[in-house]
């Protein structure tokens, strides 16, 4: 290939300083106010951004939540059927064949409540990880805050909690607890499970981008997380006798802390002398550091999602 | 190319950029600067290149042991090798070149998709770049892709509604029938990258990438489409085109940039740079 004449090369800028003229354009950018291209905005304005993206967020989650089941012949029949079979699924192996309901009153409000309180938040994990690496076509098309992305996954299974929710009275019901106003308080376990899902999911969104084989690793360590957080046994049964420390793990995990919250509040057996040390303030703690270690974290990379 | 070849072409965008303005350092007909590119190198790092296939599980484990520190496997591509320009207010910048010569690349290091190796790119707002290759949500009915898209460019709700129709009409979807409806996987690819861009075109942008998506739609469509985009730059905007026709730069665009193997070779009116280009290509 032949270099041709061109108009910009008969400029003649030969005798100017190279570094100088270098300069020069930076300069011209700072004269008329052009910023570096894909730098992350400041964290206020990131938030600002988000906020205005809020229908945007909302509207994702709709479409995703009816895309999900779009090719079901059931179609959202399954938000209720997946929790339905879900808790069948945990009875028939925890209660009836393994039989791990050693010192549990009411043992099937007991595993169902612990069932969905962790599929809650197993699920936004797991949507979160590939919540920047599964839509890489919208990133690399549009421009909008990429923790649009991970929030509104994250509300997608909020929604699915609710419906999840409806199935739980249901069955907490029908074995034989009666309605209190006890009941009132699933709503700050849920609103506190949320936030720090949320958090979870930005976590998750980031790592999952910059690694994907994340996205084939976390099934095992949620199931892992799963077996450790008292969803099919009582911590407090089982753990009686273990040493300080690994008590002290158990009681602050999020996942045991949120679940035993829930079943303070439905279950009028589960006493408030079975609830971990401090579980309002350790929830609250939680929710509120994986939210802002969340977003921190999250915006840290913006970036660089998309790129390849 | 040598770092002093580097550093005359950066001069020389310098110089071009003064003197498209007056004396007086007021802008003239040509508006402000939008996009400055400063030296601007690009290299991609492959992973998975040549050679690490092949030989299953145990192998893939094996390699994944041994891989060195720091070049770890990956290639490295040096996709744009120092260029500057200047893009202001108002201009339609076509950019022309071979297959592989960089173009798409440039275009997404302006759009701030790529980080730059060395160099730097200035621009005015967020650039927003437009292929062929851009899937939106697919298992979506292109009306939910229309709402979305347009809702993740900032639009509000009632914005929406109020160009929903213009942008379905725009985008000949539903020409042949009530197509908008069915799932975007059901979309011929013409279709598709016709809908994204109407989508795309249907906010005034600063700056506007568009890379080949014209060459998809049938006449009509790319009648409607250059309208379009006379429309935003005279609506201050500057807009980029990628295209191998020459004669859609020709009619669309007042300069172009020619990119061969990652160097600029040449920066001027879009007539006489194309002339050169189809010169070059004439043996």
């Amino acid at each position: 290939m032949s270099s041709s004449p061109s108009p910009a090369r008969a400029a003649d800028p030969a005798d100017a300083d190279p570094t100088a003229e270098a300069a020069g354009l930076a300069e011209l950018a700072a004269r008329h106010g052009l910023a570096p291209s894909g730098k992350r905005p400041p964290f206020g304005r990131y938030l600002k951004q988000l906020w205005h993206h809020r229908h945007f967020i909302d509207t994702f989650a709709r479409a995703r939540a009816s895309a999900k089941y779009s090719r079901a012949n059931l179609g959202r029949l399954w938000e209720v059927g997946t929790p339905l079979l879900n808790a069948a699924v945990y009875y028939l192996i925890f209660g009836l064949l393994l039989q791990t309901d050693r010192g549990v009153e009411d043992f099937i409000p007991f595993l169902v409540t612990g069932v969905f309180v962790f599929t809650f938040t197993q699920q936004t994990v797991l949507s979160g990880v590939r919540a920047v690496s599964g839509n890489l076509g919208l990133i690399r098309a549009l421009h909008f805050p990429r923790a649009a992305l991970p929030i509104a996954l994250a509300l997608v299974q909020m929604r699915q909690m609710l419906v999840t929710m409806g199935v739980l009275f249901v069955i907490v019901v029908a074995t034989g607890q009666l309605p209190q106003w006890n009941w009132f308080l699933v709503v700050p376990v849920l609103a506190l499970q949320s936030l720090f899902n949320t958090g979870l999911s930005l976590v998750f969104a980031r790592a999952g981008a910059k690694v994907s084989d994340l996205a084939q690793l976390m099934p095992f360590v949620l199931r892992t997380w799963m077996y450790a957080s008292g969803v099919m046994y009582s911590i407090e049964v089982m753990a009686a006798g273990a040493p300080a420390p690994v008590r002290f793990v158990l009681d602050v995990n999020p996942a045991a802390v949120f679940i035993d919250l829930m079943r303070f509040s439905l279950i009028d057996s589960f006493t408030a002398s079975q609830l971990p040390p401090y579980a309002w303030w350790v929830a609250a703690a939680w929710a509120l550091a994986a939210l802002v270690g969340g977003f921190v974290y999250f915006w840290k990379a913006e970036e660089s999602y998309g790129r390849d | 190319m040598a770092a002093t070849d580097q550093a005359t072409a950066t001069a020389q965008a310098a110089a071009t950029a003064e003197a498209r303005s007056d004396p007086a350092g007021v802008p003239s007909d040509l508006g402000e600067p939008t996009v400055i590119a400063d030296g601007l190198h690009v290299v991609y790092r492959v992973r998975g290149a040549a050679g690490r296939s092949g030989g299953g599980g145990p192998a893939a484990l094996m390699r994944a042991l041994t891989r060195r520190k720091g070049s770890g496997g990956a290639r490295r591509v040096h996709a744009v090798k120092g260029v500057s320009f200047v893009a202001r207010r108002g201009e339609a910048i076509g950019v022309i070149g071979s297959n592989g010569s960089g173009k798409s690349t440039l275009l997404r290091a302006v759009a701030g998709l790529i980080p730059p190796e060395s160099g730097q790119v200035y621009t005015n707002g967020q650039p927003s770049l437009l292929g062929v290759n851009a899937a939106l949500m697919n298992d979506l009915p292109g009306e939910r892709n229309v709402v979305l898209g347009c809702l993740a460019m900032g639009m509000t709700p009632a914005e929406v509604r109020e160009r929903y129709d213009d942008i379905v009409e725009f985008s000949g979807i539903n020409d042949k029938g009530d197509f908008i409806s069915l799932p975007m996987r059901t979309y011929s690819s013409g279709m598709a990258a016709r809908l994204r861009f109407a989508i795309a075109a249907a906010r005034d942008h600063d700056v506007l990438m568009i890379d080949e998506a014209l060459a998809t739609g049938d006449r009509a469509f790319r009648k409607r489409s250059e309208k379009r985009i006379k429309e935003l730059r005279e609506k201050a905007g500057t807009v980029f085109l990628v295209s191998h026709s020459n004669k859609t730069i020709r009619d669309t665009c007042d300069r172009a940039l020619w990119m061969e193997r990652g160097e600029l070779v040449m920066d001027g009116p879009a007539s006489e740079v194309v002339d050169a280009y189809e010169a070059d290509n004439a043996d």
